[in-house]
């Protein structure tokens, strides 16, 4: 487990200090430059786009901004699903029944077509992607944390809270959220991968991150495209992104496996 | 019995209502119009167009005249495709995804399970590396990669597949479509199966099976793999869910006509007709199955029907 | 090791599956297989607008007259034609054997009932104003008058007479134009405004309707009562609906295509090498150009400043780098390779590029702008590959030239129209415009004070007054030196800034005969033919 931990830490940092390394500018064109393959002439480690940018700096803007969306959705899914699991669990009875069987409901619904939607009907901004994506996790997450909330509502150190007057939500916010940290915690990394390959389904549908911005999703598009003729413009961006969303997965299990063993012991 | 399945339908309507109006406001609110166009139209014949689909009208009666039409079965006219109904797109459009999801998920259970119990069953073997190794891959290559990739070794490269949809007879069409579309599902199930597998098979109930002598393909059949599925059945809603989406993908990638495209298209020119017509056929469908599911759950499990 | 088995029976299932295909083609009628990029929106010639529909159109109706694949004016439905001395009248003889497809006689009657539906605000039509000039038109497509007041009429069965309220020197390449298709009035009359479906449709052109799966493919076949069927050496024409132009390609590659509707971006040079005869680039009737809001700041009523943004872009890196298909840098408005007329060029176009950055940033001072006051603008584009690259280019290029920053905002088709047509929020806008017929009139008209599709907001007297004195001459010379007068005017106002000239490009098998690029982009079906036996999917 921390091999793999290890290993996004690496990456996150190479992501953010790399740009600091290389001269170029992930926006500079340059005409005279364009789909140089790998090369060290000119400092063009991982080569030139269809519009001469260096792919390196860009890549590494691109891991950048992949792993913000995909944090920033998991936070967003996070606190929609938390606070309405929380409520409907420590709540019960017909609150509950009522609120679960909504989020059963929405389940299974086209979600991506909701998505499509809002990105067509309010253009694509920067931050309607986060909250788009963080929306279609949110349900994962308000059921086990309902689920636990539900056995915590039963330990003593809640009852003891409740007859000592303090009001339900004071209970929901200091007794029973901060002991959700560990199930929320194994599940936000698990749901970071869905957001990421998410997020890179949109830019194939041309939705997602816009220009001049990239992101892994948008870059390992564009590769697909010029696949013939200068596969590096696909592979290394689609190599960073299997490695991240590997690490993520192999973490994510890790760290469920030793919080369930956790739980059961 | 029926009174748990009309609770349960009774349960769905509100639901199915949010998600109409929902989708109407979104629709609506997106900028763009259907009849927009670089060669402008004379103010005369704009304002015929606009009456003739309601689009003069103020957006709350668009949304009761919608209703009361769809209330009959009518999902009005598609925008862009001014000769057919909506209905008549769906139609044609709906076998097809289904067919192609349905072999999807049908590939991907069969594969999946059997690549899990197989990991499970020879854990920590050469086997069970490549098949783990297999399925983290099929979750962390997204489907417009390989699927092009898949394209151009399989069928421009090596002539061994169709490379298209359109104008090519036989099942050799559908081959590429449903493995780009089952891969991912493959992944996740094997490895919940795995791992689920090799739960089950550590249980007590287990150990005594094996001590009473059965071999290992009883033990399975008849001990590990009901219990073992438990966990696979639960993700079959996000399973589908998973295929609907990535259909989405696959059909483009592939130029199959299928629902999915059609969405996408609709959204993109502004079909407002089709776009509703869509997300409410969809709509329906899912509560329709959640429903039968929910109903077979209560035949088979007396405790849920008496809550 | 079952999975293996299975696996090896899946592999010779498929192998069994394509041979069978491939063994069913030969000795079967003939097959073209084209690409197109989108499905039409109809195939009711009065509600189709785009080009692909003009594609499908085109197989399966004939106008009064039609082209030659070498992209000459020759006879269609009608076999001749008079033109009065003062342009106003003409009397068209239609063919005495022009049959539909369901072997009925096309008479003259039939057009024109079509050209009354053209017109009749009731139907909608995209393309209600391409034959404005006939008498009582305009006043019919605004309503005011009945469509049976337009000012055509038959003479017997077989003679139809259109009379004009000015003369139009380019109306017989009009009456190509798939919107002048006649309609069959019995499938009208009986399925309403559904008619144009397989099943329903009745044409009258060289191919008839099959079947047409929306997003998938449209599938025409041989109509033996056409009247030049001997002619038609094709004998079925299906039509692939492919969206993503790599998919396109990958389907060429692999041979299951004839003829691509287009060839993706990227990758040119080598596509070039991997195709050098079946790579077809030629000049196409058709200018990309960035257009200015000119009803507000800070484009309005300036110039100059409009002009340094125009001289500061290279349009020889665009187009050579950039886009690099063979596209040639505008200069002028009006196409090259237009009929009668030579274009109007900018009077900076043979100035270096250095010359002209240099005369841009004295033009940008001049406008009041420099480094204590910046300019920042707003450039609008839409989705798509190819839009981006260019306006990344032409940031790029205002930012270093001229110290200009430009915001860029891309949004969708549809959006995009929108906001060109409100003139709130639009400064800079992409847009691109397609000539509907070869004459020069086609790209100045829409240039004109309140035309629909005048993007800018253009008004300006002495253009509007040029463009009617052209629309008054009978002989062809004078209207050009006035049309030619009134392109200069246009450019040197500088409303758009034309950046290139599109180019058609399509990959056509060897196996296909017959293909003659030309500036129009039509290829009718029945031109052409396939190479006799060989292996055609």
């Amino acid at each position: 487990m921390k091999r793999f931990g290890g290993i996004l830490v690496l990456i996150v940092l190479i992501a953010f200090l790399g740009p600091l390394l290389s001269p170029h500018d992930y926006q500079q064109t340059n005409f005279d430059n364009i789909l140089l393959p790998p090369t060290a002439a000119g400092m063009h480690w991982f080569g030139t786009d269809d519009l001469g940018r260096d792919l390196f700096v860009r890549t590494m803007l691109g891991v950048q901004i992949t792993i913000l969306v995909a944090v920033v959705a998991s936070i967003v899914s996070l606190v929609i699903g938390v606070l309405y699991g929380a409520v409907a669990g420590y709540v019960g009875g017909r609150v509950d029944a009522v609120m679960m069987r909504f989020v059963d409901t929405l389940y299974a619904l086209p979600f991506i077509f909701f998505v499509i939607l809002l990105m067509v009907a309010f253009e694509r901004n920067f931050l309607l992607i986060f909250v788009a994506i963080g929306a279609t996790n949110w349900l994962d997450m308000a059921r086990i944390v309902r689920g636990q909330t539900l056995s915590l509502r039963e330990r003593e150190f809640v009852d003891a809270a409740r007859l000592t007057g303090v009001s339900t939500a004071r209970i929901i916010l200091r007794h029973i959220a901060p002991n959700l940290v560990g199930v929320v915690i194994v599940y936000v990394t698990l749901t970071i991968p869905q957001a990421i390959l998410f997020e890179s389904f949109l830019s194939f549908l041309g939705l997602g991150i816009q220009e001049p911005q990239t992101s892994l999703g948008t870059l390992v598009d564009a590769g697909v495209n010029q696949m013939q003729g200068a596969s590096y413009m696909l592979l290394i961006p689609a190599a960073m992104l299997a490695v991240i969303l590997l690490c993520f997965n192999f973490f994510g299990d890790a760290l469920r496996d030793a919080f369930d063993a956790r739980q059961s012991r | 019995m029926l009174r748990y399945a009309l609770l349960r339908l009774l349960g769905a309507i509100p639901t199915l209502l949010l998600v109409i109006v929902l989708a109407f406001l979104m629709v609506h609110a997106a900028p763009g119009g259907p009849f927009v166009d670089e060669r402008g139209l004379p103010p005369a014949i704009e304002a015929r167009l606009d009456e003739a689909y309601d689009l003069d009208k103020p957006l709350p009666e668009q949304l009761w005249r919608y209703m009361v039409r769809l209330a009959h079965g009518d999902f009005g006219p598609s925008f862009r495709y001014t000769d057919y109904t909506v209905s008549e797109l769906i139609a044609g459009a709906f076998p097809l995804s289904l067919r192609l999801g349905a072999a999807a998920m049908a590939l991907a259970l069969v594969v999946g399970l059997a690549a899990g119990i197989l990991a499970a069953l020879r854990s920590n073997s050469l086997a069970d590396r490549f098949v783990m190794t297999f399925a983290m891959t099929g979750i962390s290559i997204p489907v417009f990669v390989f699927a092009p990739v898949l394209v151009l070794f399989l069928a421009v490269r090596l002539h061994w597949l169709p490379a298209g949809w359109s104008g090519n007879e036989g099942p050799a069409r559908w081959i590429l479509p449903i493995v780009s579309l089952a891969l991912p599902q493959i992944a996740y199930i094997a490895r919940l199966m795995r791992a689920s597998m090799i739960d089950v098979l550590g249980s007590d109930f287990i150990r005594t099976a094996r001590a009473q002598g059965l071999g290992t393909v009883a033990v399975v059949r008849y001990h590990a793999l009901k219990p073992a599925l438990l966990p696979v059945l639960s993700y079959m809603g996000p399973a589908v869910a998973a295929i609907l989406t990535g259909s989405v993908v696959v059909e483009e990638v592939f130029g199959i006509p299928g629902l999915g495209q059609l969405f996408v298209r609709g959204a993109l020119n502004r079909d407002y007709t089709l776009v509703l017509g869509i997300v409410i056929f969809y709509a329906v469908l899912v509560i329709t199955l959640n429903l039968v599911v929910d109903i077979l759950y209560g035949v088979i499990d007396p405790r849920i029907r008496r809550r | 090791m079952t999975i293996t088995r299975i696996a090896c029976l899946l592999l010779a299932c498929c192998v069994i599956a394509s041979c069978g295909d491939r063994e069913a083609s030969t000795g079967a009628p003939t097959v073209l297989h084209r690409g197109l990029n989108t499905d039409p929106e109809s195939l009711d010639p009065h509600k189709a607008r785009s080009v692909q529909a003009g594609e499908v159109l085109r197989d399966i109706g004939e106008g009064l007259l039609s082209y030659s694949e070498g992209g000459k004016l020759v006879p269609g439905s009608a076999d001749s034609w008079q033109v009065s001395d003062d342009g106003l009248t003409y009397t068209f003889h239609i063919r005495d054997n022009a049959r539909w497809s369901n072997g009925d006689a096309v008479t003259a009657l039939d057009f024109v009932f079509s050209l009354r539906r053209l017109v009749d605000p009731d139907t909608g039509a995209f393309y209600a104003q391409l034959l404005g000039e006939i008498v009582n038109a305009k006043a019919i497509i605004a309503g005011d008058l009945p469509p049976a007041e337009l000012g055509v009429e038959t003479v017997d069965e077989h003679t139809l007479v259109i009379r004009l309220a000015q003369p139009v020197p380019y109306l017989l390449s009009l009456l190509t134009n798939p919107a002048t298709f006649p309609v069959y009035r019995e499938s009208l009359a009986r399925h309403g405004d559904a008619f144009a479906r397989p099943g329903t449709l009745v044409s009258n052109g060289a191919y008839k309707l099959d079947s047409w799966e929306p997003g998938s493919v449209i599938e025409l076949s041989r109509n033996e009562y056409y009247w030049n069927d001997a002619a038609t050496a094709i004998d079925a024409v299906r039509h692939h609906v492919i969206t993503q132009e790599m998919t396109e390609l990958n389907r060429y590659r692999a041979g299951e295509l004839h003829v691509t509707d287009t060839v993706p971006p990227d990758n040119f040079a080598q596509l070039r090498d991997e195709f050098p005869e079946e790579l077809h680039v030629a000049p196409y009737l058709a200018v990309y150009y960035y257009g200015f809001n000119l009803t507000r700041p800070p484009f309005k009523d300036h110039p100059k400043l409009r002009q340094a943004l125009s001289m500061a872009i290279d349009r020889e890196v665009l187009v050579s780098n950039i886009i690099g298909r063979g596209e040639a840098a505008a200069y002028s408005w009006v196409a090259p390779g237009v009929a009668n007329y030579e274009p109007r060029r900018f009077n900076y176009a043979s100035l270096t590029q250095d010359e002209r950055n240099t005369n841009a940033r004295r033009l940008l001072r001049e406008a009041g702008y420099g480094p204590d006051n910046p300019l920042q603008i707003e450039l609008r584009y839409n989705t798509s590959d190819t839009q981006q690259r260019i306006a990344l280019a032409v940031q790029s290029m205002w930012r270093d030239v001229l110290g200009v920053e430009t915001t860029l905002i891309n949004e969708e088709f549809q959006v995009l129209m929108d906001n060109m047509r409100a003139r709130q929020v639009t400064q800079v806008f992409r847009s691109s415009w397609i000539g509907d017929y070869n004459d020069a009139h086609t790209f100045l008209n829409i240039m004109e004070t309140g035309n629909p599709s005048n993007m800018p907001g253009y008004a300006s007297a002495e253009f509007d007054a040029l463009m009617q004195r052209a629309a008054a001459q009978v002989d062809p010379q004078r209207r050009r030196l006035y049309l030619e007068e009134a392109e200069r005017v246009l450019l040197a106002d500088h409303p758009v800034i034309p950046l290139y000239f599109y180019v058609s490009k399509h990959l056509v098998s060897l196996d296909v005969i017959g293909w003659e690029d030309n500036v129009l982009n039509y290829h009718y079906s029945q031109h052409l033919s396939l190479a006799p036996a060989d292996a055609t999917p």
